[in-house]
């Protein structure tokens, strides 16, 4: 961002006279509009940290003291499992799908955006098509058919989908990106000699990297914070990923244990969190690309 | 870097250019073949994860249906059922309240803020970072219990109201304004259309702003003629997304109703409705039907929008 110019920023150039209290003002309000944003965020946190005794007493924002308590009373879980397993779960079943999308998106990705075969248009045409399809229209069928392999309570019902890019949202994404890989270098390629297979594991691969990161780094959060699905097919709690894990310990422990609830919200929050400090601009670029939600 | 593009126009995309057949030494079938090789997951999903059970469902929703005995068929009773049926015509209500005060409200705070960080040059980056955050975080369970607790008697919402002076109530309780928690923790979510708005903003050209100026417009109608048409399709975009996203909404409710809709089916979503018969009480044939109604209203929605769009999206001219 450092070399912004003039030019990003028609309005300010052309203002013919800047009031200074203006300025101060703007900043007044998007000052605050930050602070009504980020203020459920910090009161999470706040209150995570208190004890039971100012859970009960002290209303501000932030505990008098820090005490890991609620950590340790909520990270025992439900009976017989813990959160640590909910964690082990959510993330194999995390990178499972972000390496199954990877590759599963890119390779269709390059059969759109770079082959002639007949078809092509419909095929394509379909494919934005499912973009739009709500998922909750599939579940049902999904749900029988999965029951009938056998499937229902293994991550296999929600893993072998995207084996098959039905993530239409990252196929999408890459070939927008892919538009913007010079075909040169594909001709060049070719009149050395390649043909599709090598063109697309010589040059596409390598440089579709940015587009392959912004993929992983989506599905992974979309998957850490999915809900519907595993509700759906996970059923024994030694399975249960973050979310459901969450959910049922909210139901078992109650309103009364909004410590350790809190405490481990904010722990199922934090490898969203960390995503999002180390990619920020990425996922930025991500939802300018194809709008694509957090 | 073409990832900072921003989707000036919001018709169904076109396929890529075929490649120029000339300098090739690979055959045209050669390449055809390839092309069906690399395709070849895609289209076994698409037949057997999305087209086939498309066709199911719809069987299905002339069925009665519970899993352990075989489908009985039983005709468009399902759908008369529908007619019928208080919780579906409720839950009808329900989203679509929720989806077309949260969605028009979210994209207003949206534009708003985009506004307002569009004129500063520095810092933009950071506080553009921050205020998308909550996009990421909003649709997770955590949230959602943070939401419940937030609104509950004894939540931060009613501290900062007796901080006035004003006796808060449980708002999560009370049916009369649960949907409307639900409503704000969509509208907190403002992050994702702003940043799209604000890459919309930067591409309107200065010089539209200099006319403006020269022909003595204020401030204020330069927004109307010049900021407001020049970002019109990017506005439809993101109205075409969010209601899409918010017709489908899930999680949020399905936390903060308790998983019921409670209290009193105030937050009964349509998709968690379609949850509770399908899952809950086990009518596959019931919750087929409803979700064909779904996608037939979602289709006829988009149909809408995009003809309407017609009339108030604004596809420059210079450039097309």
């Amino acid at each position: 961002m450092a070399t912004l110019t003039a030019t990003d920023h028609p309005p300010t150039t052309t203002r013919r006279v800047r009031h200074p209290i203006a300025g101060v003002l703007r900043w007044a309000v998007i000052i605050a509009v930050l602070l009504v944003v980020l203020y459920p965020l910090i009161w999470m946190v706040g209150t995570s940290f208190k004890s039971q005794r100012e859970l009960a007493s002290n209303l501000s924002v932030w505990p008098e003291v820090f005490t890991p308590g609620n950590y340790v009373e909520g990270w025992t879980g439900l009976p017989g499992v813990t959160f640590g397993r909910f964690f082990l779960n959510s993330i194999v079943l995390a990178c499972l799908v972000v390496l199954a999308n990877m590759a599963s998106c890119l390779v269709t990705a390059y059969a759109f955006a770079r082959l002639r075969f007949p078809l092509r248009s419909l095929w394509f045409a379909l494919m934005i098509g499912t973009l739009l399809l709500p998922s909750h229209v599939l579940i049902v069928p999904q749900f029988v058919l999965f029951t009938h392999f056998g499937w229902v309570g293994t991550l296999l019902p929600l893993v072998v989908p995207k084996l098959l890019a039905t993530e239409a949202f990252f196929v999408f994404l890459m070939v927008q990106f892919m538009r913007g890989v010079p075909r040169e270098l594909d001709e060049a390629a070719m009149i050395d000699g390649c043909g599709p297979y090598r063109v697309f594991w010589h040059i596409i691969l390598p440089l579709s990297r940015p587009a392959l990161v912004t993929t992983a780094i989506f599905s992974f959060i979309w998957t850490w914070n999915d809900f519907f699905t595993q509700l759906v097919y996970l059923s024994d709690p030694a399975d249960y990923t973050v979310s459901i894990g969450l959910r049922a310990f909210m139901d078992a422990a109650g309103q009364q244990a909004i410590g350790p609830m809190f405490a481990m919200s904010v722990l199922s929050l934090v490898p969203v969190f960390v995503f999002f400090l180390a990619f920020q601009r990425l996922l930025v670029a991500g939802i300018n690309t194809t709008g694509l939600k957090g | 870097m073409t990832l900072t593009r921003i989707p000036s126009e919001t018709r169904v995309p076109a396929p890529p250019r075929a490649p120029a057949p000339s300098k090739r030494r690979i055959g045209r079938r050669q390449e055809a073949m390839a092309g069906y090789v690399f395709l070849t997951p895609w289209l076994i999903g698409l037949i057997g994860i999305t087209a086939i059970p498309m066709l199911y469902s719809l069987y299905l929703s002339f069925t009665r249906y519970n899993l352990l005995r075989p489908p009985e068929w039983i005709g468009i009773a399902n759908y008369e059922r529908m007619l019928s049926d208080p919780n579906f015509r409720h839950a009808v209500w329900v989203t679509l309240m929720f989806a077309l005060v949260s969605v028009p409200l979210k994209l207003t705070v949206a534009l708003g803020v985009a506004l307002l960080l569009n004129r500063e040059r520095r810092g933009i980056g950071f506080f553009r970072a921050l205020l998308y955050l909550p996009s990421l975080l909003g649709g997770s369970v955590a949230l959602a219990i943070v939401w419940q607790a937030m609104f509950g008697v004894t939540g931060a919402f009613n501290n900062l109201l007796g901080l006035v002076g004003i006796e808060g109530r449980g708002w999560v309780n009370d049916p009369d304004t649960a949907l409307w928690t639900l409503v704000l923790l969509a509208v907190w979510q403002f992050g994702a259309p702003m940043v799209i708005f604000l890459a919309g903003l930067k591409q309107i050209p200065t010089e539209l702003y200099e006319a403006a100026w020269v022909d003595g417009a204020g401030r204020i109608r330069a927004f109307w003629h010049v900021t407001l048409p020049m970002l019109s399709p990017v506005i439809f975009f993101n109205l075409v997304l969010e209601m899409i996203n918010g017709f489908q909404g899930f999680t949020s409710a399905y936390v903060i109703g308790n998983g019921n809709g409670s209290p009193a089916g105030s937050t009964l979503l349509y998709t968690v409705y379609l949850y509770l018969r399908g899952f809950g009480n086990l009518q596959m044939g019931y919750a087929s039907a409803m979700a064909w109604v779904f996608l037939i209203a979602v289709g006829l929605l988009t149909v809408v929008l995009f003809t309407t769009g017609r009339m108030w999206v604004h596809y420059g001219d210079g450039d097309r």
